[in-house]
């Protein structure tokens, strides 16, 4: 039987590195203020008291230097967990992440690896301005060689993260500043992990797939509530990880419900869901009852504005509408 | 005097239009430049303005109206002054003469309908009628696959989905309201046995020959002016020629009939060239070889593999070639360039000892000739009784590319050959 605790995703992400690090004498965490400060969002509380200077390292602010060190670090077989303060500063470091991380695996003919996890915050926050506030889903997804996943609730981000360090080739796990403090019950196993590339039915339905990921998610889900409540069966699947794409528990919900909605904080061109609505049109053209839509944030820089910033993002009643809308109802 | 408000042509191909709204009542004053109403064409909905004042005095063309066509007077303005009690006798012209002056204008003057239908940007709302609707029928893939295998057409079910789209549901509800494909008269369910009811059946769907088969023939029937002429042919020394020839063949080697009526055929196309011909819509087409599709019966159908230039060919060769390809075709094996073309057909019936029977044309042939069963009988030959085989062949022909005469000339010089079947083995 396994344990079960509520905890906040900031302590199931800090006791999944915790525990892989006790395992695995090889990991280590870099990152601003990861160590001292213990972590700028507090994610890695507790955790230079543990493990040491040598295992939680803070880095000067300069993403390009400690990420590219990491990787040079992983090629020699060492796993370093990097942290982002939020994914919006991994751009400087993105080259590394991308021609150093994702293809050196390709580029050495199958001879090196690059076993590292790359993790932070991702989206937007709140109020932070247009450079602070953006998703990189589709930015990493779109790349052969890495890994991405994004966690919602507390035993995602434990599971995934486990999974995630454990993994042989790069990862993204893209976490969600406003998701830190939130509590669910989540498994604290140690030989807990979730397998990446699989997605999860959080809410099983008949009328309509609602596929999502990350903070967003928990918006689709209460929406799911309140239509319901007007006799729509609302499926929703949080994808969990986005490359590799779960496309059979896609396709198999879109063979019950024959109709799909992809719900994303990111921008709508080339976007997670123009990926998933693509794939669905080559392999479920036939099971379509309806055309797939997708709701995104809106296809502007992040407002600073509160007012403003709440229109750009997806909210209750456009997935609402959304669903109505291909329901026809 | 009364101003005349006519359907206006919107776009260059605008014949008809249908009246969406009217935006003023009868007895309201007109503006120039009032908004009067919309007007939905099959590229866009349009608005329609004043440009003489008066008052609205009568609507001719009520709200809703579809198809109307276009200069026909829709509503009468009068001038200052006038009285309503004038329309009493009102009879609209009913055309627009050309050289009036323009009573209305659209929002947009120049007739560019891909332009107006953004800049005007009334969108037709879902209730208007979709003119698209007529062409084209809309439906989620899944429903039409769904359609699809039910064998249900989807001209009869109606949609409930935006703009008419027929969804999932609505082929649900038609098949639960009882509606089956067989009883609407097009195709048949899928699979649909009774054994209990008002007796016993079972239906099957058509396998793409059989859709082949029944397009084809269909069509060759009901395009055709089919005509048919029969002779009778001695077979006796064909039936003595074979029996010698193959008494020195292995058995694999062994002659039919059918090949000597393939070599028959050629020859006789090659005396007789207008009947080895097709009809093609604007000419018809004179083949300079005899390549002679030969009708095999197969699992569930038939199809015809070509024996190809069979004048020039030895009934040994034609023979194996034909023992061939009749084995492709049974084991489903033939290449299209086997079984598509040739200029003249033959179907035989005689193994299963039919008399006489009249083929279907093989479009675009002209001719197809019915071969029955060499039988023995009675016959009279110069006063006197006499048993002898005789075969019945009968042509079909396609009176628009060959008329009585070649007919007969063809089975002239077909019998020719076939009772004199050395003709035949040293050709």
């Amino acid at each position: 039987m396994s344990e079960r605790k509520e905890i906040t995703v900031r302590e199931a992400l800090c006791l999944g590195m915790s525990q892989e690090m006790r395992k695995n004498k090889d990991v280590f965490l870099i990152g601003e203020e990861v160590a001292e400060y213990n972590g700028a969002y507090k994610v890695s509380q507790g955790m230079l008291d543990e493990f040491g200077p040598k295992r939680v390292i803070d880095t000067p602010i300069t993403e390009a230097g400690f990420t590219g060190l990491a990787i040079g670090a992983a090629y020699k077989g060492i796993k370093p967990i990097v942290e982002f303060m939020t994914f919006n500063f991994s751009m400087q470091a993105i080259d590394q992440i991308i021609n150093s991380a994702a293809k050196t695996l390709y580029m050495s003919g199958g001879q090196m690896e690059c076993p590292i996890v790359f993790r932070g915050p991702n989206g937007a926050a709140s109020r932070v301005g247009a450079q602070h506030s953006q998703c990189f889903a589709s930015w990493y997804a779109q790349i052969p060689g890495l890994k991405v996943v994004s966690p919602y609730s507390s035993e995602d981000a434990f599971g995934l993260i486990k999974s995630a360090i454990k993994d042989r080739g790069p990862v993204v796990v893209l976490e969600h500043e406003l998701m830190y403090g939130v509590s669910f019950e989540s498994c604290v196993d140690e030989d807990f992990y979730i397998p990446i590339g699989k997605a999860y039915v959080e809410r099983e339905g008949s009328d309509v797939t609602i596929l999502s990921f990350s903070l967003i998610l928990g918006t689709c889900l209460k929406a799911a509530d309140i239509l319901e409540e007007e006799g729509i069966d609302v499926e929703v699947i949080n994808l969990r990880s986005l490359r590799p794409l779960d496309t059979v528990t896609i396709l198999d919900s879109l063979s019950k419900t024959n109709r799909v909605i992809i719900v994303e904080e990111g921008w709508p061109f080339a976007g997670v869901g123009s990926a998933i609505s693509a794939m669905i049109m080559e392999e479920g053209f036939d099971k379509l009852d309806a055309p797939v839509i997708r709701v995104t944030g809106e296809d502007v820089p992040m407002p600073y504005a509160n007012n403003l910033e709440k229109l750009a993002l997806p909210n209750i009643e456009r997935i609402v509408a959304a669903v109505r809308k291909i329901t026809y109802k | 005097m009364t101003i005349e408000i006519f359907m206006p042509a919107l776009s260059p191909t605008m014949t008809h239009g249908n009246l969406i709204k009217w935006h003023k009542k009868e007895g309201a004053t007109v503006e120039s430049g009032d908004l009067l109403a919309e007007i939905e064409t099959d590229k866009a909905t349009m608005e329609v303005e004043a440009v003489d004042e008066g008052v609205l005095g009568e609507i001719l063309v009520s709200e809703g109206s579809q198809n109307v066509p276009v200069n026909t007077v829709i509503a009468v303005i009068l001038e200052e002054g006038e009285d309503k009690e004038k329309l009493n006798n009102y009879k609209p012209s009913n055309l627009k003469p050309s050289n009036k002056e323009e009573t209305i204008s659209t929002t947009s003057i120049t007739p560019q309908p891909v332009i107006l239908a953004t800049s005007v940007g009334i969108a037709p709302n879902s209730s208007s009628p979709s003119v698209e609707k007529l062409d084209r029928i809309f439906a989620s893939p899944l429903a039409r696959r769904l359609a699809e295998e039910n064998t249900l057409d989807l001209k009869s079910i109606k949609g409930s989905g935006p703009r008419g789209r027929i969804v999932k549901s609505d082929v649900e509800n038609f098949i639960k309201s009882g509606n089956t494909a067989s009883e609407m008269g097009f195709g048949f369910p899928r699979t649909f046995s009774n054994v209990t009811g008002n007796g016993s059946y079972h239906d099957e769907p058509l396998s793409q020959m059989r859709k082949i088969i029944s397009q084809r023939l269909l069509k060759s029937k009901q395009e055709i002016p089919h005509f048919y002429a029969s002779m009778d042919c001695m077979m006796d020394e064909l039936l003595k020629a074979r029996k010698t020839l193959n008494e020195k063949l292995d058995k694999a080697q062994k002659i039919s009939i059918n090949d000597f009526i393939i070599k028959a055929c050629a020859l006789a196309l090659k005396d007789v060239p207008k009947a080895n011909a097709a009809w093609l819509g604007e000419s018809i087409r004179y083949y300079n070889n005899a390549d002679i599709s030969i009708a095999v019966s197969v699992d569930n159908g038939l199809i015809t593999p070509i024996i190809k230039a069979a004048e020039l060919k030895s009934l040994f060769q034609i023979s194996a070639e034909s023992k061939n390809l009749i084995k492709k075709a049974r084991e489903n094996k033939l290449a299209p360039e086997e079984f598509q073309g040739g200029s003249f057909s033959i179907s035989n019936m005689g193994m299963y000892n039919i008399k006489q029977f009249n083929a279907i044309i093989n479009q675009p042939q002209a001719c197809i000739i019915s071969i029955g069963a060499a039988k023995e009988g009675p016959i009279v030959v110069d006063g006197k009784l006499k048993i002898a085989t005789q075969m019945t062949s009968t042509i079909s022909a396609d009176h628009r590319v060959v008329d009585g005469i070649v007919a007969a000339e063809f089975l002239v010089a077909f019998k020719k050959y076939i009772e004199n079947p050395l003709l035949l083995v040293l050709a």
